[in-house]
């Protein structure tokens, strides 16, 4: 029995004319598209998918009020993570950068936000609550050494309490803060500033940045809840999904950096991630010309198991 | 050489493939293996999002919150994501073992990679516009990567609106049309014949 | 609403190996790719008669 097929050598840049076989394309895509449909149907009936609600500022500051006025008083101290972000909110500071590469920088401030501005102050002016205008007026009219002194004093005293989402002032060592934060809180307990920031840029909102942003610079509400369902950054969460569906497993490469060394406390992580990412990218595309990775599958010949049967066949 | 762009047109396209290499009705006799129908696999996912997909922007991105019809055609949607990618992976390990880039096939395989990495950016446009706290999750933690090189600036992962038009406009044409541009490599050069058939490679090299 | 057959809607079960932490569902969804790819090399495929010599 002579086995010929694996001695016909020919040149793979050129069109196929040995033997062939019937081959029904139309039908082999409709049976393909029928099974899938009926995969993905099945799955659905008997998984279903996640929704887990979504959250508010009225929901944050309802739940957790404590870390609202924290978060809402570190906006006016300048300590939060929006203030200090660097582009493209602001130039607080440089943004992330790997060597000399600096697109971060580069990019400049295309979507400008002040969050003590836009988060807390902004809202509070247009709010009908008579004590908290005054108050922002006398925030805006102070000096910012004064604003410093009075947010940053008020966030100690508000970490030492612990619990406090309000803290008594009697002999003003905070200025208008106290005033100003504990009316945004009720405010958003209200839902009143979850319109305000959403239609502050536009009458009929469909970009949500700054009550994203705000809701961003919580530890002990937004985070807390993404960490309850493994979503962190430390907890390879990128890959991961609400509940117990299966999530993005694709993305395990990019998750997996973040959890090794020099990358995971690299304060340029982000950038080096990324630019290690599209790196992996460009080296899958040029695989055909990579040394030993190209030539791997004539080394470990998997190809004799997909072509068993060719290469076994009698003429 | 004409000068009338028609004509030209024509030449570069109708004119360079027979309409039996682009719809053919036979195939090598080599291409007997299971292996092979994990592109095709592949492409019917992508209709099945095309499909459910459109399903979903009748009624809009919050429908599936409160209807139980809706909240199905998401999970359909989901799932297919799932099959997709699934699929993909294993077309792209078949791939890879058969050394499919031979023959000149370099593009064939640079294609299927931008397609890959393409239905990576589309799929997280989608979980950009859940409306829920995953998608509220995904996109403060994403704005981190892409603002830290520079891409944020220009593309905003907390603007719903942008991120909705992405995901049902612009990246499924583009995404389509690499996907058609990799089927009309494939059906130009025909299936890669086997590596021991092969007059370029001698004895594993 | 429709309620699925197997409720998912709970948190999930986490494999740990060092620093590696991955889901119940991923790590399903990836031993079915290593399956399926599997059985697509060793499945053996239907002869058609009609194979032209």
């Amino acid at each position: 029995m002579e086995v010929i097929n694996m001695a016909m050598k020919v040149d793979p840049s050129v069109k196929w004319a040995g033997p062939t076989r019937p081959y029904d394309l139309i039908k082999e895509l409709v049976i393909a598209v029928v099974v899938v449909c009926l995969l993905a149907a099945g799955l659905s009936f008997l998984f279903s998918s996640p929704d887990e609600p979504a959250v508010s500022l009225k929901s944050w500051s309802n739940t957790n009020p404590v870390d609202f006025v924290n978060t809402a008083t570190s906006e006016l101290a300048g300590t939060s993570t929006s203030t200090g972000y660097g582009p493209p909110y602001n130039n607080a500071v440089k943004g992330m950068h790997f060597g000399i590469l600096k697109m971060q920088d580069w990019s400049g401030v295309r979507i400008p936000i002040n969050p003590a501005k836009s988060f807390v102050l902004d809202p509070l002016a247009n709010y009908n609550d008579a004590s908290a205008q005054a108050a922002v007026k006398v925030w805006e009219a102070a000096s910012p050494a004064d604003q410093n002194k009075w947010a940053t004093g008020y966030a100690d005293a508000l970490g030492k309490a612990k619990d406090a989402t309000q803290i008594a002032d009697p002999s003003n060592m905070y200025g208008p803060v106290p005033t100003i934060v504990t009316s945004l809180l009720n405010m958003a307990k209200g839902g009143a500033l979850d319109g305000a920031l959403t239609t502050s840029d536009s009458v009929l909102p469909t970009n949500f940045t700054k009550p994203l942003l705000f809701l961003a610079d919580s530890e002990g509400y937004f985070a807390a809840k993404a960490e309850e369902q493994h979503l962190g950054g430390e907890q390879w969460g990128v890959m991961n999904e609400t509940g117990s569906w299966p999530g993005q497993s694709w993305l395990w490469l990019f998750s997996f950096w973040y959890q090794v060394e020099p990358f995971k406390s690299s304060e340029n992580a982000d950038t080096i991630v990324m630019l290690l990412m599209g790196l992996m990218t460009l080296l899958l595309a040029l695989v055909p010309v990579l040394p030993i990775i190209r030539k791997l599958p004539y080394k470990i010949p998997i190809h004799k198991l997909i072509w068993k049967d060719w290469y076994s066949k009698k003429l | 050489m004409s000068t009338s762009w028609t004509a030209r047109v024509r030449k570069a396209t109708l004119e360079s493939y027979k309409p039996e290499d682009l719809l053919p009705d036979t195939q090598p006799a080599y291409v007997a293996s299971w292996i092979y129908i994990f592109g095709v696999l592949t492409i019917a996912a992508f209709v099945m999002l095309f499909a459910t997909g459109l399903i979903l922007t009748l009624e809009g991105p919050a429908w599936w919150h409160g209807s139980g019809v809706g909240h199905y055609f998401n999970s359909m949607h989901l799932w297919s994501v799932e099959l997709f990618f699934v699929f993909m992976v294993v077309h792209l390990w078949g791939k890879f073992w058969m050394a499919a880039w031979r023959g000149k096939r370099t593009a064939t395989w640079v294609s299927g990679v931008i397609a890959f990495m393409a239905s990576i950016i589309t799929a997280f446009t989608g979980y950009l516009i859940q409306t829920n706290f995953d998608s509220q999750w995904i996109s403060t933690e994403a704005k981190d990567g892409f603002n830290s090189i520079g891409v944020g600036a220009f593309f905003n992962a907390l603007n719903t609106g942008q991120a909705i038009l992405l995901h049902v406009a612009l990246l499924p044409l583009l995404l389509g049309g690499i996907v058609v541009w990799h089927i009309i490599l494939i059906r130009r050069k025909g299936v890669v014949p086997p590596i021991l058939n092969d007059i370029n490679i001698d004895g594993g090299n | 609403m429709h309620t699925a057959i197997i409720n998912l809607n709970h948190p999930a079960h986490y494999f740990n190996f060092g620093s590696f932490s991955i889901s119940a569902g991923n790590l399903t969804i990836i031993v079915s790719m290593i399956i399926i790819f599997g059985i697509a090399l060793f499945l053996p495929f239907p002869k058609s008669h009609s194979d032209k010599k």
